[in-house]
């Protein structure tokens, strides 16, 4: 029933070892993630404009960027703490994605990184997250939303995941390979997302009274965004074409199956809303944005525009 | 045979003279067990309310780096917490009723978390010296004499040093920056530095409760101790980092071999521990909200819990009752 410990005086003195010294093996998760590009051919691939990669990475970036700032908004507001670990980690899964794809977008054509003063150390996924308008971002509207309750947050990501799982799926074959290596990383990130998406869909749907009315008013209030998801955009069919990307229009099938079968499953009827309006044709994909983008840009981007020249 | 009191307060006692573990199931007494709730669920309550200081620049975090770093800082905590709350329900008190008590002011957390967080540079401090000192606080009782609270501990003082680590390079990070960083990290340094010091506890001879808490192993140093311990370690780090402390008497003691330091406003360390910290509504406010708001969800995962277990009972009895060798001797089918 017991085991003796070390002095404690030696315990506490080793706690603090290397707080001083250089070596960065003992430094943490995060401080500098493991290259998850390591061995990974990252010449850019022929027969695709250079512009027309950059901007498909900054769309796939860009819906995992957004969203993972309202999933990290849940961060100490969950209903229980598995709930916010859960998120936690779906959350920094998609920064994760976002990052590098930010990078590749930048590594594709220099030109989409914001200019920033000169001899300023921000590198370019920080310029691009930080120091671009809202117009230049190209995520989908569904992404941006604000949040509502713990519903509403789950059938954001069951929609988003199961439509980003599809993609990914297919992109692990892109000529490209950094997206391919980023796609084969995501895609069990993903599962894992659409899994505890799925899995509260369904608890939520046959819980309570309240648990189901509060899930149908969420998955109704989300759907006139979930066709966005499924819409291709002039520069998917260009990369697709070159066999660096995936159009949306492809997936949508077996979208609509998973879809249907976690909606049998929780006996919950597909809602009956029309797709939301763009403004002359332009929606998210073209920066073409709800009120909600600018105003989370503008909490997002404050502290690092405050330091242009600023080492973080 | 039943052993009596006195036979399961000598063995008590012989295991904390021992310094072996105290597990769950073994005697205790009530004022030990009362005594190490009032701990356990304080210092889980800390990792829970300690979430929102840092938890409120995830979505303003100056490079998505930082942003991953933060966010999975804060992650961390919540771990804390979930590991430090099932450490205090083997004593017998749920997690709700812990929260409970918590949203109703009859349990405390650590005073620190009741001051702001006002600039990035604060990410960097409270790793830095809030986690340092809650590492000097809890490296110790690693060796507790409760089994599960010391093993929590372990785990938990093993990440807090990584978060110190994340902490300190942060802010070495910025004072490398511009001057406006710099004078930044110097800024939040001075903010944090005497509540830092303050979460060790009152002076020893103004704490009430680390006398029996020494006797029985749960606590094993005195708060002045520590204190010291930490002032000594923080010197040599604020002067690699460049920044000063905001204490004019700080200077080494070559008599002491220790520095020597001047006196926390136990003034200011009472009014947040009475509840008029500045931040001290708005942390309970926020976590009550997100408790209450979680209520529905919470009741939903058991009704679905409970339905799901009723349709497996169903079905299982259903699958075992033709089994002859499951009849009991009165022939009754068993079953559970």
């Amino acid at each position: 029933m017991s085991h003796s410990a070390p002095d404690p005086n030696d315990a506490h003195g080793s706690v603090f070892d290397g707080l001083l010294g250089s070596d960065d093996s003992q430094w943490a998760f995060g401080t500098d993630f493991e290259d998850p590009l390591a061995g990974v051919d990252t010449t850019m691939p022929e027969g695709v404009a250079p512009a027309a990669l950059a901007t498909y990475c900054v769309m796939l970036a860009d819906d995992a960027l957004v969203l993972s700032h309202r999933v990290s908004e849940w961060c100490s507001n969950a209903p229980d703490l598995e709930e916010d670990i859960a998120l936690a980690n779906i959350a920094l899964d998609l920064l994760g994605q976002a990052r590098l794809l930010l990078a590749r977008a930048a590594a594709a054509d220099p030109s989409v990184v914001p200019a920033l003063p000169e001899g300023s150390p921000v590198p370019p996924e920080d310029a691009l997250a930080f120091f671009r308008e809202a117009g230049g971002f190209r995520n989908v509207r569904l992404s941006e939303v604000d949040n509502g309750d713990f519903a509403h947050v789950v059938c954001r990501i069951l929609l988003f995941s199961t439509v980003r799982l599809a993609l990914l799926e297919r992109l692990r074959e892109s000529r490209d390979r950094v997206l391919a290596a980023v796609a084969a990383k995501g895609v069990k990130e993903l599962a894992y997302h659409r899994d505890y998406a799925g899995r509260w869909f369904l608890t939520l749907a046959q819980g309570t009274d309240e648990s189901r009315r509060r899930l149908v008013a969420a998955l109704d209030d989300l759907w006139p965004l979930y066709p966005e998801l499924l819409a291709t955009h002039a520069v998917e069919d260009e990369v697709a074409a070159a066999g660096v990307g995936v159009r949306p229009v492809d997936v949508s099938a077996e979208v609509e199956v998973v879809l249907e079968q976690v909606l049998a499953m929780s006996g919950v009827e597909r809602p009956e809303r029309r797709a939301l309006a763009g403004v002359r044709g332009r929606t998210g994909r073209d920066g073409l944005h709800t009120e909600a983008l600018g105003r989370m840009l503008a909490e997002m981007q404050v502290t690092a525009r405050a330091h242009p020249m600023g080492q973080w | 045979m039943t052993l009596t009191e006195s036979e399961l307060q000598q063995g008590f006692e012989a295991t904390i003279a021992h310094h072996d573990r105290i597990e769950p199931r073994d005697w205790m007494p009530e004022g030990y067990r009362k005594t190490l709730v009032r701990q356990v669920a304080q210092h889980a309550h800390s990792e829970i309310i300690g979430m929102q200081p840092e938890g409120a620049w995830i979505t303003r975090a100056p490079s998505l780096r930082r942003k991953a770093i933060l966010l999975a800082k804060v992650q961390d905590e919540a771990g804390h917490g979930l590991y430090l709350y099932s450490a205090c329900e083997t004593l017998g008190v749920s997690r709700t009723e812990l929260t409970e008590m918590l949203i109703e002011g009859r349990q405390k957390y650590s005073s620190i978390f009741n001051y702001p967080t006002l600039s990035y540079a604060d990410v960097g401090t409270i790793g830095w010296l809030v986690d340092g000192a809650a590492i000097c606080n809890q490296v110790p009782l690693c060796r507790t004499s409760f089994g599960p609270y010391g093993r929590a501990m372990i785990r938990i003082c093993k990440e807090e040093s990584f978060h110190q680590r994340q902490g300190y390079e942060l802010l070495m990070t910025m004072m490398r920056g511009t001057d406006e960083q710099r004078a930044m990290v110097q800024e939040s340094v001075d903010r944090f530095w005497w509540p830092a010091l303050m979460m060790f506890g009152p002076p020893d001879d103004e704490s009430p409760n680390s006398a029996q808490s020494m006797a029985w192993g749960i606590k094993r140093n005195t708060n002045d101790e520590l204190r010291q311990r930490f002032v000594d370690m923080s010197m040599p780090q604020a002067e690699a980092l460049g920044v000063t402390f905001p204490d004019p008497d700080l200077r080494w003691n070559e008599e002491r071999g220790h520095y020597d330091f001047g006196t926390p406003d136990w003034d200011e360390f009472m009014q947040v521990v009475k509840g008029d910290g500045p931040c001290n509504r708005q942390r309970i406010a926020h976590r009550k909200r997100a408790h209450e708001d979680g209520a529905w969800v919470r009741e939903a995962a058991s009704a679905y819990a409970r339905a799901t277990e009723e349709r497996e009972r169903d079905r299982a009895k259903v699958e075992r009752a033709p089994a002859p060798s499951l009849r009991g001797a009165d022939g009754r089918v068993e079953t559970r």
